[in-house]
Parts: structure tokens; C-alpha cells; sequence
């Protein structure tokens, strides 16, 4: 055997390897989807004394199923006067800027698709192309709802974005990588054991930005449905409607991902828990790192269920005039920090 | 030179966006025009009328009783006090006036739709604004409402209920017993809302400053209820012209001082607690008696009281007098059984095989002409003939001049002295005033209605010009206007 069809054999168990891979965290991406709806429509149900879907199937559980179904057949109604191809184009640029996000989160120690040196990075210029897609629905619709969503959106996603990533510079600091596995082994080892105690400003800055990032409440403008009917994809019908729903449902995921990631210590526990505790070492760490994301998409829900919603004004304020100032003034802090020690 | 034409190249407009009659917010089918530059509102114009039903018209070809379930229709969020408005500017008019207890359940019920109405309101004002769990818990409580209502007459939302001169029946032992359960734990309840909003950061950042209008502004826009009441002005007429049970009990007229959406919001939890005290104050004083006036000419009695005589329905028969009979049709067309046959102008039969004995056709006949006889179904004539030479026993007789008088009170309704009449209630959403023209008879020669959210909508453009299109959605929460009413 030659070292050339070694190689090549190599090479193509690596393929296989990855196509298992994504083939693994695709499918459990959509189906934590439909069931991240559910629960959903579940905890608010619940938090507003009522019970949630209830019908389909025990408690509901099959609710999802007869959802995508329904959007799945529905008719895809094109309205006449939109620009076409672009309308085509939009929810498909906004659901697989999304789901390429899915490749590089480390949802544990060994399991990420594609383990970038600038994980970090990639997380945020897929955020910034996903705006892409929200803003062409908006403007190929041809409606004024649409557009004005379409517009409020990008100005939202891109002044959160800088909230967003000047957050993310504190960790970047302290962990001294971009790669994302390498932040939750730099967690893992440091005294904290996860950076959301040290970096409790940036967290916190990070948990705004993201519930504006993804549009949900209190900060869901671009389709807040009492104005703006349902903003950039108020002309969107079936599945394309159904695209758009499942992009917003994954960026939900990726975010309460990269908090996990980012400031939750991942698939890992702080040592002083580990060390109190010794026999919680068998627990797996996916079961950690989806512990983790649960809590976070849950208190995502918890929002939903209190509180009003901002004026576009008062939600520009709160991101240039106070979340962006807060970042920067962590960064220098985080800095001086790392220098001094 | 360049920048003039780099003027005209990127000149700008305003965007003209259509807001209704299909929006999730426009709280039924108001379409507002909105020129927007930016988010800020430059332009606002509302257009009503998609809701037009011609009430006011349809009010002048129906007998004062007839057209009380019209006003059901109006403000159907508030039902309840619509009917009361209607029944006390028609019981003005006949000079009538309804029993204690009458008063007291009236004031009950109004109450109750008070309540009922701001609930409605503060969960459409909340989820416009985005607070989506105020809605469903504002919902819980209006539903132990509008079963209360089913409770007593049946239905929940268009209740008709009231009844010129008193109400339809009395209240049974159970629905106040459920009601004081309910007050007891109203206000309670109150706190759950205010606890989600009332101190909520953002909450207050879109209410507070927006909509703002002055007193005196106000009272010029014709403003009424609790949106003028925010800007400080203690106008109700429930205490400046009591009606009903209002002058005996206590109460207070909450009122805001800056004019703004906050302090309208104020206004309206205030009064839910002001409408719970008065509930109890009413329930506790509830005096015994009738519920209905004892003025037969002006009012619908019971139906037991209505129908002394033992309707003749059965053990009579009819038959046309030809002497009298004109050939008029009209029996043939009021016949359900199609038991009159004959042509125009010529004496018509009856096939007494097919009579129902109902007796539409002896009301119905102008001209007197249907006989009545004792007797039964499917009499030979020559039986008849028989029978109508013999003397009509005087019950009979009676028991039908009665059903006939019976029916055209019901028709043509009571008499009313001419005249013109304006009076006014105070329902949950302001002012709402009935405006008759009397010439007489028993159906109004003019019935006009002046609706609070008519004129409420009127004020949008005043209220949301310079604001930004979410304010928009706020402002016409605000005003609580609803299209049926607006619109009639």
C-alpha cells in the first residue's frame, strides 16, 4: 500500500467522519427547532395560566410536527409586484447564514464540525450576512410593512452587533484565542471556571445584545405585529415563511450557544464543583452544554412573557448610548487587568 | 447650481403608509393614513365608516322597545351599558321611571361592564404595546364577567338585558353571591396586572409624555369619559347627573394631571376599583321590590301579567265574515299554515282542515273581519255557520280584543309625547348620549347617537402627529375607541 492510498483512505474517513457529523448536528439542530418552539409555547402558556398545545398528541408533544406539516403545505403565495428572484433568495440566505453556525460551536470536548482557529469570528460575519437575508425580504416584498421591518432590522442587528462583539473582547483577552473550544478549555483551567464571574459586565452586555440580535422581545421592532403587522416577512407564506421562522429559531440556539461557550464554561464544570462533587465527572459534557443552552433559551422565554416592548428610539439609545460605552469601558478594564497580572 | 440639481435627484418624501382596515392593532377595522418621514409621524388621517350599520336610521323604523338591541351592537364591548344609556333616555322621554331595585341591578350590571370594558382595554393597550401576558390575565377575569352576565339572562356579550322601565327579570341568589366572590378578589387581581406594567422601565418610557393633551384642549375636542378625565378635568356624569342608584352610593372621580397615555392608564385602573366599591356598595343596599315600572302603557309587563286571560289558542275556531272581509290579502300573507285561500278583492275562506288556530290572521285583519267561535280543528262549515249565529261567550271576547291590543303595542309602540330630548350616560368609554325627535307615535322621528369613540378617533391626529409610528398604536389604545360604537 502506498503512503498516496493511505493517505486517501485517510482522508476519505475524515469525510465520512464530518458528513456523520453534520448530518448528526442537523438533524438535532431541527429537531431541537420544532421542540424549541413547543417549549416555548409551553413555558409562556404556563407563565400566562393557560396550557400551551395540548391537543396533538399527549400534552401536545406532536404539535411541531403538525405545525411544519401545515407551513409545509401551505400555498406559497408570491405577492405581484415583488422583485422574485430576490424574494426567493432572502429566506435562504437568512436560514443558512444561521445554520452555518451550527459547524463550528463546541458542544463538547471533541464534537465540533470544523474547529476554526477563528471560531469567534465566524459566529459574528455569519450574524452580520444573516442581515443580509432580512433585509432583501424586506425590500424585495415590495410592501411598506416589509420595508420598514426590513429597515428597522439591519439598523437594529448592526448597532447590537458592536455591542456584541466588544462584549466578546473581554473573553477574547482572557482566554487569548478566537478558537472556541480553546475559550472553554481556557475557562476550564482558569480559577473561575467559567468568565461570566470575571467578565460579569460583558456578560451581561453580551445577554442584551443577543436578545436584540435575534429580535425577540423586548426588542422585537423589525416585527413587532402591532405596528408593523410582522415586519420584513409579513409577505412571506408557507414554507418560505416557515425558512425564516426556522433562521430565527437556530440564531436563537447559536446565541444561547455562545454564551454557553463564551462565558458558561461550555461542556465543562468550574473545578470547585467537580472537586465537591467528584462523581458528577461521569455526567457527559453535552449533557452540560445543553443544561446550559436550555437555561439560557428559557430565560430568553421568560422576557417574552414579562415585559413590554421598546420604541425603535428609546432600543437605539440603549445600544449606542449605554450597552456600547459599558463594552468599551470592560475592554479597557479587562486590559489593564491582563497587563497588571 | 450642482446642489439645486442634486436636490431634485435626491428629493425626498414622505411614506404613505395605509394602517387598516386589516391591522393587528387599529382595534377592529379603523384605517388610518400615515405619512411617515422616517419613523416620525408628519400626517394622520382617520377614515371610519367600515363598520356602518345605520343604527340611527334603522332606529326610526323600530318601535322604542325594537330598537333597544340595536344598541347591544354598538359598543359591543360594553353591551351592558348601552342598553342601560338607551333604556333611560327612552324611559325620560315617557316620563317613566324604573323600581329601586330596578335602579340598584342596573347600576350592578353597568358597573360590571365598566369593568369588563377596561379590562378588555388594558389587554389590547398592553399587547399593543408588546406586554403579552397582561392580556391573558386580563382575559380570566373578563370571562368570570361575562359568565356572571349568562348567569342572568343568558347571554355574554350582547346582552339585552335592561328593559325600558326596569330590567328583564330579576337577579337570582346565586349571581350575587358569584359577584361578591368576584369583588372580593378583583382587587387583588388589579395588583397582578400592575405588578407586570404599572412600574415596568419600559412600560413607563412608552406611555409617559405620549399623547399628551392639555384640559383644556381636551374639553375642546369633545373628549369624554377616562381620556379626558387623564388630563384632569373631573367630568362623569355618573356624579354630576346621577342616574340609576349613582346618588346613593359612594364613590370617587380618579383624575391624571399631565394629560398624557400614563396617565389615562392611571385613570382607568383607578376607576375598576372605584366600579368594584360601587358593586358592593350596591349588592349591600339592594332593596326588595319589583324590577319592572308599573306603567302598562310605557312598559313591557312580565309575561305573566301581560297575558291575564288564558290565551284562546285552543277549542276556538275562525272563519272570515264575508260581509266584512275586503280581500285584502293580508291574512293570506300572515297565514303560516297557508290555510286562507281567496282572490283579491273577493271574500277569502279558511280551510279550517289546515288552521293551526293561531290567530295571526284575527290580528293581522284591519277590517275586523275574522270571526271567532268556540269550537276546534277541522269544523264542517255548515257547523260553523251554526256556531257563529249562537253568542260568542265573553271570555272569548275578551281574551281577544286583548291579544290584539297586545299586539299593537308591541308594533307600534308606546306613545311618546312630542318633542325633543338629548340625555346622556356615562359608559365606560366617556359620554354616550341619545338624541330623540318625538312626533308622537311610538318610534322615534330622529334617533342620533353621540359615540364617545366617534369623537375619540377624531382626536388621533391631534394626539400622535410628531410622535413615532409605535406611539401611534399607543394613542389609539389610549383613546379606547371601539368601530361599532364609532361607526354605528
Amino acid at each position: 500500500m502506498t503512503p498516496e492510498i493511505d493517505a486517501l483512505i485517510k482522508f476519505g474517513i475524515n469525510v465520512l467522519i464530518i458528513i456523520i457529523k453534520i448530518a448528526v448536528v442537523l438533524g438535532v439542530g431541527l429537531l431541537h427547532v420544532a421542540y424549541a418552539t413547543y417549549f416555548e409555547r409551553k413555558v409562556i402558556g404556563h407563565m400566562q395560566v393557560r396550557l400551551g398545545p395540548m391537543r396533538v398528541g399527549p400534552h401536545g408533544l406532536l404539535q411541531p410536527f403538525a405545525d411544519g406539516l401545515k407551513l409545509f403545505f401551505k400555498e406559497d403565495i408570491l405577492p405581484d409586484k415583488a422583485d422574485k428572484p430576490v424574494f426567493y433568495l432572502a429566506p435562504v440566505i437568512f436560514m443558512a447564514a444561521a445554520m452555518v453556525n451550527l459547524s463550528v460551536i463546541p458542544f463538547a470536548s471533541n464534537f465540533v464540525i470544523a474547529n476554526l482557529n477563528v471560531g469567534l469570528l465566524f459566529v459574528l460575519a455569519m450574524a452580520g450576512i444573516g442581515v443580509y437575508g432580512i433585509f432583501i425580504s424586506g425590500w424585495a416584498s415590495n410592501s411598506k410593512y416589509a420595508f420598514i421591518g426590513g429597515l428597522r432590522s439591519s439598523a437594529q442587528v448592526i448597532s447590537y452587533e458592536i455591542a456584541m462583539g466588544l462584549s466578546l473582547v473581554g473573553v477574547m483577552i482572557m482566554a487569548g484565542s478566537l478558537n472556541l473550544t480553546d475559550i472553554v478549555r481556557a475557562q476550564q483551567e482558569s480559577i473561575y471556571g467559567m468568565y461570566a464571574i470575571p467578565q460579569i459586565v460583558a456578560f451581561i452586555v453580551f445577554t442584551i445584545a443577543a436578545v436584540a440580535e435575534t429580535n425577540r422581545t423586548p426588542f422585537d421592532l423589525p416585527e413587532a405585529e402591532s405596528e408593523l403587522v410582522a415586519g420584513y416577512f409579513t409577505e412571506y407564506s408557507g414554507f418560505r415563511f416557515a425558512l425564516f421562522f426556522l433562521g430565527e429559531y437556530i440564531a436563537m440556539f447559536i446565541m444561547a450557544s455562545m454564551a454557553t461557550v463564551c462565558f458558561l464554561g461550555g461542556w465543562t464544570l468550574p473545578w470547585y464543583i467537580t472537586e465537591v462533587i467528584p462523581f458528577i465527572n461521569y455526567v457527559p459534557g453535552i449533557v452540560w452544554f445543553l443544561m446550559k443552552v436550555y437555561a439560557f433559551i428559557f430565560f430568553y422565554y421568560w422576557i417574552r412573557a414579562t415585559v413590554p416592548r421598546y420604541r425603535y428610539d428609546q432600543l437605539m439609545k440603549i445600544g449606542w448610548k449605554i450597552l456600547i460605552p459599558i463594552a468599551l469601558a470592560n475592554i479597557l478594564v479587562t486590559g489593564l487587568v491582563k497587563i497588571l497580572i | 447650481m450642482i446642489q439645486k440639481e442634486a436636490e431634485k435627484i435626491f428629493e425626498t418624501r414622505e411614506l404613505n403608509v395605509n394602517m387598516g382596515p386589516q391591522h393587528p392593532a387599529t382595534h377592529g377595522v379603523l384605517r388610518l393614513v400615515l405619512d411617515i418621514d422616517g419613523e416620525t409621524i408628519v400626517k394622520v388621517t382617520p377614515y371610519v365608516g367600515y363598520l356602518h350599520r345605520g343604527i340611527e336610521k334603522l332606529g326610526e323604523s323600530l318601535s322604542y322597545f325594537q330598537a333597544l338591541p340595536l344598541t347591544d351592537r354598538m359598543d359591543y364591548v360594553s353591551a351592558m351599558s348601552n342598553n342601560i344609556g338607551y333604556c333611560i333616555a327612552v324611559e325620560k322621554l315617557l316620563g317613566i321611571e324604573a323600581p329601586e331595585r330596578a335602579k340598584f341591578i342596573r347600576t350592578i350590571v353597568g358597573e360590571m361592564s365598566r369593568i369588563a370594558n377596561h379590562l378588555l382595554w388594558l389587554a389590547t393597550h398592553a399587547l399593543d404595546i408588546g406586554a403579552m401576558t397582561v392580556f391573558l390575565y386580563c382575559f380570566r377575569e373578563r370571562e368570570w364577567i361575562l359568565d356572571l352576565y349568562e348567569m342572568i339572562c343568558g347571554a355574554r356579550l350582547t346582552v339585552t338585558y335592561p328593559r325600558v322601565g326596569g330590567v328583564r327579570n330579576d337577579v337570582p341568589q346565586e349571581f350575587l353571591e358569584s359577584l361578591w366572590k368576584f369583588t372580593d378578589e378583583f382587587p387583588s387581581r388589579i395588583l397582578e396586572y400592575e405588578t407586570l406594567i404599572d412600574q415596568n422601565r419600559i412600560w413607563l418610557l412608552r406611555t409617559k409624555g405620549i399623547g399628551v393633551i392639555s384640559a383644556e384642549e381636551a374639553v375642546n375636542w369633545g373628549m369624554t369619559g377616562p381620556t379626558l378625565r387623564g388630563s384632569g378635568v373631573p367630568y362623569d356624569i355618573r356624579k354630576h347627573m346621577p342616574y340609576d342608584a349613582y346618588d346613593k352610593v359612594e364613590f370617587e372621580v380618579p383624575i391624571g394631571t399631565e394629560g398624557d397615555t400614563y396617565d389615562r392608564y392611571r385613570c382607568r385602573m383607578l376607576e375598576m376599583r372605584q366600579s368594584n366599591k360601587i358593586i358592593r356598595q350596591c349588592i349591600e343596599k339592594l332593596p326588595p321590590g319589583p324590577v319592572m315600572a308599573d306603567a302598562p302603557k310605557f312598559t313591557l309587563q312580565p309575561k305573566d301579567k301581560m297575558m291575564p286571560i288564558t290565551h284562546p289558542i285552543k277549542g276556538v275556531a275562525y272563519f272570515v265574515d264575508e260581509k266584512v272581509c275586503k280581500g285584502c290579502g293580508m291574512c293570506m300573507r300572515a297565514c303560516p299554515a297557508k290555510a286562507i285561500t281567496g282572490e283579491k278583492k273577493k271574500p277569502h275562506k279558511i280551510d279550517q282542515a289546515l288552521c293551526l288556530q293561531c290567530a295571526n290572521c284575527f290580528v293581522t285583519c284591519k277590517f275586523k273581519s275574522m270571526k271567532i267561535v268556540p269550537g276546534g280543528k277541522g269544523l264542517s262549515d255548515e257547523k260553523l255557520a251554526e256556531l257563529a249565529k249562537a253568542s260568542i261567550p265573553e271570555d272569548i271576547v275578551k281574551a281577544a280584543e286583548h291579544l290584539v291590543a297586545q299586539f299593537e303595542f308591541i308594533k307600534k309602540g308606546p306613545k311618546a309625547p312630542e318633542g325633543e330630548l338629548y340625555v346622556a350616560t356615562e359608559v365606560p368609554k366617556g359620554e354616550l348620549g341619545f338624541y330623540f325627535v318625538s312626533d308622537g307615535s311610538g318610534k322615534p322621528y330622529r334617533m342620533r347617537l353621540r359615540a364617545p369613540s366617534f369623537i375619540h378617533a377624531g382626536c388621533l391626529p391631534r394626539l400622535c402627529i410628531g410622535h413615532l409610528v409605535a406611539d401611534v398604536i399607543a394613542a389609539i389604545g389610549t383613546i379606547d375607541i371601539v368601530l361599532g360604537e364609532c361607526d354605528r
